[in-house]
């Protein structure tokens, strides 16, 4: 009976050990990932103080020379928000083309022939770097997200596009962070190089998708880019707050007045916010003429650079 | 025997010991771990008056602004200047049982851009704070409550304010492009602003839920035609009532609309000029006094109001208004500066579009 116990206590006392140990190595080998939503790649906006030292004639050079190839993926049953996105956002990129899965009347896009999402996504990629001489960054949307074009171009200014960037709004899914599409993705014009390089791996980056499970498009863009070295970064602005938006204003504003009601707006979301997702077509109106136009008499922002409206707009 | 029954406890309190202390590390991290979350939403209540330079005395039951509230980043002399010069109260039209669910967002939002702001209900609440009118509540009691309103603004404050604005509870206005309006104007003459509509008067009265404002010269005959009794309570249709007696008053109904007469004041939500289309047979049409133009170029860059207005788009349009941008955007609308004001300090990178200045009333226009 006494033997038993004792052979009890000392289990119990080698088992608690045992558990100590093991969480102890755990903790070194994952380096401490403690917080719940540490992103462990974050990119920022250009701090003032980087660009006020660059000379001005560096500084117009630089933002003429960043343009933008805008890739909208679009479905023929989401004809408003496509109306809405031709009408508004994308006419601030320097150049906007839209891929879909079929020959559709209404509007000119690049048929992609295909209804899967996967090859669809990289048919399309395969299709901007073929044609897109001369971008340096390649912005992938769909009709669903509005983008705030000059600010991603700020975001960008001080990213060098023969380095290998894909930036977005990450999550991670078990060991893989990638960039929500809904949110809007940006790889610079060196990452995509890369990427239609490996799309010729059919080992690394087949058609068909992952073999094991099938992943969405975007988590599959992830992977074929993880094999190329290429890994998604989180933007943020400088004081920390998310940029590429998978929410909508009215679902951030709405979290904000539940979750911290007494700074909702300084709460919500970036003052260069890029992008929001799931506004219906008539809100990317109102939100053209709030980012564009609704402004308060008597304030200058004394930016660091000048972005021109484009010709035939009516809404900006 | 025993040996197998004193192996079997040895492996059943190695488990005991191994999920106990388990647990107990969790809970300990987990504490730890919550901690630091709850740390990291903290900072916020230092910036709690929204992240500006901002002080407010309560008097009464009047908020009245101390200094211009400063954003951030924003270089905002030419505000600061129609600060001082062109004052504004704003008095908002609510009741008990708004103050929680929609006064509550007017106080958070637009409402601190005003020199000064007095809500306004049919019972006194020196917490939230509002003015009783004394006044019972409901739609028949619109015109009572902004003749009782006036009045109290007229006794208590006419001296601290050069503009008085009246709006409801789910309107929002941009005050400083009512400042940028009435800077071509003086307090001294008698005329009121808003958004204008033509039946049953001569000439016109203003929406009001649009909101609307009055010189001071304006509220003084205001007050005065109620003394007089040459202005009596006559129907509850606020807006209209005001209009006619500040017509016989001799007040001027002004045009409200920007130097290429796109309106200001509006009495719908944005998305609605922006993107809908009116039926024919829609009062609006035959009510407005300037003609009404569809889509886009409904309404001024430097809009005043918009109504109707729930909680959500109110702090929307605080976002839109005030904090979201497009960094480096060249406006298209670019107005005079009002005169007498010293402008914000020009650019100092060469701006390669040689900016034109649009004056007032000059029919050029960059659309």
């Amino acid at each position: 009976m006494i033997s038993e116990g004792s052979s009890f206590i000392k289990g119990m006392l080698l088992g608690g050990l045992f558990c100590a140990v093991v969480t102890l190595l755990g903790n070194f080998s994952t380096g401490h990932q403690s917080t719940t939503d540490h992103h462990h790649h974050h990119i920022q906006v250009p701090s003032k103080e980087e660009l006020l030292k660059l000379p001005e004639p560096k500084r117009i050079e630089l933002s003429q020379s960043i343009r933008v190839y805008c890739a909208i993926l679009v479905q023929p049953r989401e004809l408003s928000y496509w109306a809405a996105v031709k009408e508004t956002w994308s006419k601030h990129c320097d150049k906007a083309e839209f891929y879909s899965p079929e020959n559709v009347k209404v509007f000119h896009s690049v048929n992609l022939d295909t209804k899967d999402k996967w090859l669809m996504l990289r048919n399309a990629l395969k299709h901007a770097y073929a044609n897109g001489k001369g971008y340096s960054w390649y912005f992938v949307a769909l009709p669903s997200t509005f983008a705030i074009i000059e600010n991603l171009k700020f975001f960008l200014l001080n990213k060098d596009p023969g380095q290998p960037f894909y930036i977005g709004h990450t999550v991670k899914s078990g060991e893989l962070e990638y960039a929500e599409l809904e949110g809007g993705l940006v790889l610079s014009v060196e990452a995509l190089r890369r990427l239609v390089g490996v799309f010729s791996d059919s080992v690394k980056c087949p058609e068909q998708g992952s073999v094991l499970w099938k992943l969405t498009e975007e988590k599959e863009l992830a992977v074929c880019l993880k094999y190329t070295g290429v890994f998604a970064e989180n933007a943020e602005d400088s004081e920390g707050k998310e940029i590429f938006n998978t929410k909508s204003v009215n679902t951030l504003i709405k979290e904000a007045l539940a979750e911290k009601p007494q700074e909702v707006v300084n709460g919500c979301c970036s003052d260069v916010a890029i992008t929001f997702h799931g506004q219906s077509p008539n809100h990317m109106q109102v939100l053209m003429y709030g980012v564009y136009r609704l402004r308060p008499y008597g304030h200058t922002f004394h930016d660091s650079l000048v972005f021109l409206p484009p010709v035939d707009s009516d809404n900006d | 025997m025993a040996a197998l029954s004193s192996r079997c406890c040895f492996s059943l309190g190695f488990l005991v010991g191994t999920c106990t202390l388990y647990f107990f590390l969790t809970q300990v991290w987990f504490e730890r771990k919550f901690s630091l979350q709850l740390d990291s939403q903290v900072p916020s209540t230092a910036g709690q008056l929204g992240g500006e330079n901002q002080s407010w005395r309560v008097e009464g039951s009047a908020l009245i602004s101390l200094r211009y509230p400063h954003l951030q980043g924003k270089d905002s002399r030419v505000a600061d200047q129609l600060y001082k010069k062109v004052r504004i109260l704003c008095w908002v039209m609510t009741g008990p049982d708004n103050l929680e669910t929609k006064a509550r967002h007017v106080k958070a939002t637009w409402s601190r851009h005003c020199n000064i702001v007095i809500f306004m209900s049919s019972r006194e609440d020196p917490d939230f704070p509002t003015v009783g009118l004394g006044t019972k509540e409901g739609r028949d009691q619109l015109y009572w409550k902004t003749i009782r309103a006036f009045q109290y603004v007229e006794q208590h404050h006419s001296h601290q304010a050069d503009w008085f604005l009246k709006a409801d509870d789910d309107t929002f206005v941009v005050v400083d492009n009512l400042r940028w309006i009435l800077s071509n104007y003086t307090p001294d003459e008698p005329i009121y602003f808003g958004k204008r509509f033509k039946p049953y008067t001569k000439q016109g009265y203003m929406s009001g839920g649009a909101g609307y404002v009055l010189s001071r010269e304006a509220l003084r005959r205001f007050v005065e035609g109620f003394r007089t009794k040459a202005c009596t309570h006559t129907t509850s249709v606020e807006d209209l009532a005001l209009g006619q007696c500040l017509e016989k008053m001799g007040v001027l109904a002004g045009d409200s609309r920007d130097s290429i007469h796109r309106e200001t004041f509006h009495p719908f939500v944005p998305e609605h000029h922006l993107t809908m289309k009116f039926a024919k047979s829609f009062w609006y049409w035959n009510y407005c006094y300037y003609p009404i133009v569809e889509g886009p170029q409904c309404c001024s860059d430097l809009a005043v109001s918009f109504h109707y207005v729930d909680a959500e788009l109110m702090h929307m349009l605080e976002y839109y208004t005030y904090h979201l941008r497009a960094y480096g955007y060249q406006y298209r609308y670019q107005p005079s500066l009002p005169e007498g004001v010293e402008p914000n300090s020009a650019r100092t990178e060469h701006s390669p579009l040689g900016t034109e200045r649009d004056a007032p009333g000059n029919g050029s226009s960059k659309l």
